[in-house]
Order: C-alpha cells, then sequence, then structure tokens
C-alpha cells in the first residue's frame, strides 16, 4: 500500500465547536470585516470632502435599511476584537491560561460586545426617533 | 494550508450496521469510523448496536467488546486502559480523548468516534503519527549539558523540580495537537501544542544547559508563533494539561531575553 493514498482523517467536519475555538474564528473574521469597514468609512469621509451631492447619496446607502444592518455588524465587530484584543494582551503577558479563566473572560467578551453594541444602537435609533 | 473540504480519497461513505442482539434492552448504538488500505475503498461511517449492560463503561470496553464479539476486523491502538500510555487517543463525540478514560455515559445520543483529526489514516481508527514524532524529535527531548558527568545524579531543589510539574506528566498522545485548527492547516511547519509543551519541559528544566539554543529554534513565524491562543489544546488535553500556557510561557522567554 502507498501511504501516499492514505485517506486524510476528517477534521473541521467532526470537531465540535467550541467556545475557544469559535471565540478565536470570529477574532478573525471581525478583524477581516473591520479591514473591509475601513473601506466604507474612508468612502465616507471622501463623500464628506466631495461636496453636499456625493454626501448626501453616500448618506442615503449609509442609511438605507441594509445599510444599517451592516454598521450594526460592523459595530459588534469593532467591539468583540475590541473585547477579545485586550484578552489577547493578557494572554500575551502570561495571564489568564487557567481553562476555568479562558471560559469566564471568553463569555465576559461576548456579553460585553453585544451588550455595548445593543446600546450603542438602541442609543442612535431613540436619538434619531426624537429630533 | 488551509484546506476546509477532504480529499476526495477521504471523503465518508456510509457503512454497514450491526443491530444489537434480540434480548437487549440497554443499547447504544456506536458510529466507528472505518477505512482499510485494502480494496480502494473510501472511508466509511459502520454501525454497532452494543447492549451496555453487557460491556464495560468506558469507550474503550465497547471498542474492544466490537472487536472481540462482533467485528474483528475493527483496528485501534490501545494498551494500558487506565490513561497512561496515550495509545488510544480518538476523537470521541467530537473532541479528543483517551478512548480508555472517556466514560460512554459522558456522550448524549449516538457515541461517535474517528481518529485524531487531520492525520494519515493508516487502518480505521490507527493515525500516522510519523510526522508527530519526527517534530518530537526535532525539539531534542532530553538533556543536553556543558559540563562533565559529575559522580551522582544531577540534583534540582524541590521548586526547581517543581518548575517540571503539569509539563512532564505529558503521554504525547497527540490529543491537543490534533485539535489545533493552526495545527491542521501548517502541520508541516508549525510544530504543534504536545511538542511545543515538551520543548517548554527542556526549557525550564534546570538541569539543562541548552536553553538559548533550545529558544533559538523555536524563535520562527511558524514552529511557534502559529499558536493563535485558539485552546482547543488545553481544552481536550485528558491528562488536563496546558499546552496553551506552556507556549505563552516560551513567547514569554522569547520577549524577555531581547
Amino acid at each position: 500500500m502507498d501511504p501516499a493514498n492514505r485517506p486524510l482523517s476528517p477534521h473541521l467536519q467532526i470537531y465540535r465547536p467550541q467556545i475557544t475555538s469559535v471565540l478565536s474564528i470570529v477574532h478573525r473574521i471581525s478583524g477581516a470585516g473591520l479591514g473591509l469597514g475601513s473601506l466604507v468609512l474612508a468612502y465616507w469621509l471622501i463623500s464628506v470632502a466631495a461636496g453636499p451631492e456625493p454626501f448626501d447619496f453616500a448618506q442615503h446607502l449609509v442609511g438605507s435599511p441594509g445599510g444599517i444592518l451592516l454598521l450594526i455588524g460592523w459595530t459588534f465587530g469593532l467591539l468583540f476584537h475590541f473585547c477579545n484584543g485586550i484578552r489577547h494582551l493578557f494572554w500575551d503577558a502570561g495571564y489568564g491560561y487557567e481553562l476555568s479563566t479562558t471560559y469566564v473572560s471568553g463569555w465576559v467578551v461576548i456579553v460585553v460586545s453585544v451588550a455595548l453594541t445593543v446600546g450603542i444602537w438602541l442609543s442612535v435609533l431613540i436619538a434619531k426617533g426624537t429630533p | 494550508m488551509v484546506e476546509f473540504t477532504l480529499p476526495k480519497n477521504s471523503r465518508i461513505g456510509v457503512g454497514t450496521t450491526h443491530p444489537a442482539p434480540e434480548n437487549a434492552t440497554n443499547i447504544r448504538r456506536f458510529l466507528v469510523y472505518r477505512w482499510s488500505p485494502d480494496g480502494g475503498k473510501n472511508p466509511s461511517i459502520d454501525t454497532y448496536e452494543i447492549d451496555m449492560d453487557a460491556c464495560g463503561p468506558m469507550v474503550l470496553d465497547a471498542l474492544i467488546k466490537i472487536k472481540n464479539e462482533i467485528d474483528p476486523t475493527l483496528t485501534f491502538r490501545r494498551s494500558c486502559r487506565e490513561g497512561v500510555c496515550g495509545s488510544c487517543a480518538m476523537n470521541v463525540d467530537g473532541t479528543n480523548t483517551l478512548a480508555c478514560t472517556k466514560f460512554t455515559g459522558e456522550v448524549k445520543g449516538d457515541v461517535k468516534v474517528y481518529p485524531l483529526p487531520h492525520v494519515p489514516v493508516v487502518k480505521d481508527l490507527v493515525p500516522d503519527l510519523s510526522q508527530l514524532y519526527a517534530q518530537y524529535a526535532a525539539i531534542k527531548p532530553w538533556m543536553e549539558t556543558q559540563s562533565s558527568p559529575p559522580d551522582r545524579e544531577r540534583i534540582q531543589s524541590q521548586d526547581e523540580r517543581k518548575e517540571l510539574d503539569g509539563l512532564y506528566e505529558c503521554v504525547l498522545c497527540f490529543c491537543c495537537s490534533t485539535s489545533c485548527p493552526s495545527y491542521w492547516w501548517n502541520s508541516d511547519r508549525y510544530l504543534g501544542p504536545a511538542v511545543l509543551l515538551q520543548a517548554y519541559r527542556w526549557i525550564s528544566d534546570s538541569r539543562d544547559d541548552a536553553t538559548g539554543d533550545r529558544l533559538d529554534e523555536l524563535e520562527d513565524p511558524f514552529r511557534l508563533y502559529r499558536c493563535h491562543t485558539i485552546m482547543n489544546c488545553t481544552n481536550t488535553c485528558p491528562k488536563n494539561l496546558n499546552p496553551a500556557k506552556a507556549i505563552g510561557e516560551i513567547k514569554k522567554r522569547l520577549v524577555e531575553r531581547r
């Protein structure tokens, strides 16, 4: 038997998602998403400089339901990446490696980033609703 | 390289079902990964219905029962059946563990048994660990000294000895390395948690004189720094060791010596 024909055992297909791996991949995805988001931010700033008409168009795009949905996504992405980034800084300094601590810090990151996202958007929508 | 799907020859088909004896009342279904180098077929999942009233409590007990009473072709490694040899490392219910210390009762629903993830399969639940052993050899897992041999043992203080706690207990089952997505995608260049834990075991040994060389060898974007603190390794270690922490300590040593 040629060892080259050996099958590769299944990995992603069968490995149970868990808070350790899920938060890690969300960190990666949110980081990539924020890269795209910074382009949108740059476009919005350029539209400000370009004059009233381009700015109105940008405002229209960003303020549309789809635009707001994306903005909420980017808000969560930013806050999650920020909170989990602090978690990574603790790890890099040598703290928080115990499994129980990792679970607690992971859940803290989830709760805080979701709460801040909800809080920010509630205050935005309330402010918008009462001009 | 990141490849989310399995190669063509590794995709898993449906296998055969072995029903439980008719008088059995306490039945658990074991779904077991099968592949044989003979016949040129793809891997498949065979289903074994086991009468738990006539079976020991551990997953390994069920596998041995299958091999003894139902299907002698089922192939797996096992030796000590008490978690000190590391032979029966496999993926049970979605996480890597030793089949001999994993209670079947801890698993909800069908008991899914696969080989350690993302390694070549020799047969059924037997993975080819050659690469992991080669990487282990690459970190020189032995004591390196400059001084001439003393007349007696090289002694340590109790505190120096304590530095090795949580490191020397590793049985090299490679549950951790094969649970690590970063190791899945970069096993050709990243050493992985098991080998890095052992690297740190020798770095922190007070009797070893090669600490600087060992750190030099590890200071590499791939060998060490493909660890992104995912922590699947620590989560899955059947000996409750902490490879992620050991890797963090190595990174800290590299910063401190600058």
